[in-house]
């Protein structure tokens, strides 16, 4: 069954590919071999035929011919059909070879995969051989990425459940997406929310449930200017100005804050040393703090030592 | 040859078939794997149309290169040909608009009118390339950035506007930490050198210092791993760049022993084994980052808006020390002899402000 279609699918597309003048069903039907008998089913199969081949991106264009009065017919205009020429140098095509392997697994892995054999079917030789050893990726572990690349790509607006960080309930979002985002491994969507009117950021692997369409295609503009990266990087926040903290660091622990020291000084009392290091969170630096135990003492300010006293007790409460 | 093939050519009245229909070695032995993923009738189709400017554009091919860059056997590949060369238009005369050959292992397209150039890239295919590439770019341990702009380019061009919608989607590589290093490793690598490196182990706090092989460089978009023989261990180790404190490329050359295999990538970098701890959390709202963080093997939804997590670790250093940092907004149920040493830990630290 499926090699017959196959084969009709075939011989559809290079008789609409050598047509210089549109074909009509009929002449269509004349030609092609493996359409039924009937009519009717020969009009459904061929309705169904021309669905999957503009699903693949074959551009079925439909006119009527100059000069006739014959119904309207199909045909697969070259220009609109072939991949324009293009031709790369060995380095070129093997970082062409290089980025096809960055989607591996990924969602779009597929689709590299086939961009790599239509160029590969252009005379290019896309293989990795210049950077062994390398290997870059990509991944798309939130199970949103797919429907949210879709409704991207053709512009439709769409709804999900989120559950936003410090809340313990989901709530149901109406969002307009204008780009998907990856900073630092995580995937963020940008868009127009619908209920607030205003532009969001929201972090895929915080949806919950299904990700819905809740329009057709075509019905989100993207506002001119937008930089999605911008966005993002602006919503994660680069945080309030530096200051500098003043801790008591066992010798020979606290390597993940010595890294980072403006200063380090053998302590009056032995065993210690006095650590300065920049900050500018608060809230997350006492945490980090917090995190070393017993191998580090904040000093200064007070307000930081508060909280990493503030945490330490959380734990035994 | 099967009976519709034989039909088929029967009615081309060619006397001919293309090839001699001999199947290679090679061919037999892999025709058995090759039923495992069947394409559909438009996958086929695709590849169908891609095979023709394939062989066209480079006017002779090997049958084995050509199946290798397809992904197929060569008995698949002498299907596609058969199916190729079969193709015939009954109207307005009866005509084959593809005539091929295939013997002694080549394959040469003479007539494929209108099929000698592949089909356009779709948006997804233009994108998923143009993203990568992008995102390669922003890595300089790549170090091909000149290629990567020529091609990027290009690429733009030929796939005309299904190349548009990539610019909504971007791919933020961190370029603070890390990226000084991944480019010696890379170097090590490409000279194939040992490299001496000291490494930050934030779970127990401490650096070690350690000779490694390079395997591979491992660019994953959150931070990058090198992975390599580590001379200490004797063992593959996946080490993570940001952690790497100081990096030495040694006038030495790397030897990686026959029995180091790969890490699996792509099936997660850290897999837990049974072997491993389980531990149980349960996280406040405000600790509820921890279940998108570490890779959890249970995420449940408390009745009281808590989430109780279970994961497995083989080294519970570090859930003590990410215990510490969560003070309320979390806290370890389970193994209880854990959970002990963790108010230990807290009380410790009081001490020191007492």
């Amino acid at each position: 069954m499926s090699r017959r279609k196959t084969e009709r699918l075939l011989s559809l597309v290079v008789c609409l590919l050598s047509a210089r003048r549109y074909l009509t069903a009929a002449q269509i039907r004349e030609a092609v071999p493996g359409y039924p008998d009937s009519f009717d089913a020969f009009k459904r199969m061929f309705e169904r035929d021309k669905d999957e081949l503009r699903e693949l991106g074959i551009p079925l264009e439909t006119g009527v011919n100059a000069g006739s009065d014959e119904e309207p017919g199909y045909r697969i205009s070259r220009q609109a059909y072939e991949l324009p020429d293009i031709r790369l140098e060995p380095d070129e095509a093997a970082v062409l070879g290089l980025a096809a392997r960055v989607w591996r697994r990924a969602e779009l892995a597929g689709a590299a995969e086939g961009a790599l054999l239509k160029l590969r079917a252009a005379g290019i030789e896309a293989e990795d051989v210049s950077q062994p050893g390398i290997e870059p990726r990509l991944q798309t572990g939130e199970a949103a990425f797919g429907p949210l690349w879709e409704a991207v790509r053709d512009r439709r607006p769409v709804t999900f459940g989120y559950l936003a960080p410090g809340r313990s309930t989901q709530q149901q979002r109406q969002l307009e997406p204008w780009g998907v985002v990856n900073r630092r491994g995580r995937w963020y969507v940008v868009g127009r929310d619908r209920d607030r009117q205003a532009q969001r950021v929201f972090r895929l692997s915080r949806m919950a449930g299904e990700v819905r369409f809740t329009g057709p295609a075509g019905t989100v503009s993207v506002p001119p200017g937008t930089d999605v990266r911008a966005a993002v990087r602006d919503w994660d926040g680069e945080g309030p100005p530096p200051r500098t903290c003043r801790l008591r660091i066992r010798s020979g622990a606290g390597y993940g804050l010595r890294r980072h020291a403006v200063s380090v000084k053998p302590d009056v009392q032995a065993g210690w040393d006095m650590v300065e290091v920049n900050y500018s969170d608060t809230g997350w630096w006492s945490e980090h703090l917090a995190s070393f135990g017993a191998d580090v003492i904040v000093e200064e300010p007070v307000d930081l030592r508060e909280a990493v006293i503030g945490r330490l007790k959380g734990v035994l409460a | 040859m099967t009976a519709d093939q034989a039909d088929a050519t029967a009615r081309r009245g060619r006397g001919r078939p293309p090839g001699s229909g001999r199947q290679t070695g090679t061919a037999r032995a892999q025709a058995g794997q090759a039923a495992t993923d069947r394409p559909t009738a438009t996958d086929r189709l695709q590849r169908l149309l891609a095979l023709v400017p394939y062989v066209v554009s480079r006017n002779v091919v090997g049958m084995a290169e050509t199946a290798a860059a397809f992904g197929i056997t060569e008995r698949e590949l002498v299907d596609d040909l058969n199916m190729l060369w079969c193709v015939e238009l009954r109207s307005p005369d009866p005509y084959c608009p593809i005539d091929l050959s295939y013997e002694g292992g080549e394959i040469m397209v003479s007539e494929a009118e209108a099929m000698d150039r592949p089909l356009r890239l779709g948006v997804d295919e233009a994108c998923a390339l143009l993203v990568a590439l992008r995102m390669l770019a922003e890595l300089p341990s790549i170090g091909n950035g000149s290629a990567l702009s020529r091609t990027i380019a290009k690429l733009e061009a030929a796939a005309g506007s299904a190349a548009s919608p990539s610019a909504q989607v971007a791919v933020q590589v961190d370029h603070v930490t890390g990226q000084s290093v991944a480019v010696q490793v890379a170097d090590a690598l490409s000279r194939g050198r040992r490299v001496h490196i000291a490494y930050y182990v934030p779970g127990r706090d401490e650096a070690t210092e350690r000779d490694v092989d390079p395997m591979r460089l491992l660019l994953v978009e959150r931070s990058s791993y090198l992975e390599g023989w580590c001379r200490r261990a004797n063992a593959v180790r996946v080490f993570r760049l940001d952690r790497i404190l100081s990096i030495q490329v040694l006038d030495v050359a790397a030897e990686v022993p026959a029995e180091a295999e790969q890490v699996d990538v792509d099936g997660g970098l850290f897999r837990p084994s049974p072997q491993d701890v389980r531990v149980v959390l349960e996280l406040a709202a405000t600790g509820r980052w921890v279940a998108d963080y570490y890779p959890c093997e249970l995420v449940e939804q408390l009745a009281d808006g808590r989430t109780r997590i279970t994961l497995r670790t083989p080294d519970t250093q570090w859930v003590r020390r990410l215990a510490l940092r969560l003070g309320e907004d979390g806290k370890v149920i389970s193994p209880p002899d854990l959970a002990a040493q963790i108010c230990d830990d807290a009380t410790a630290a009081l001490a020191n402000y007492a």
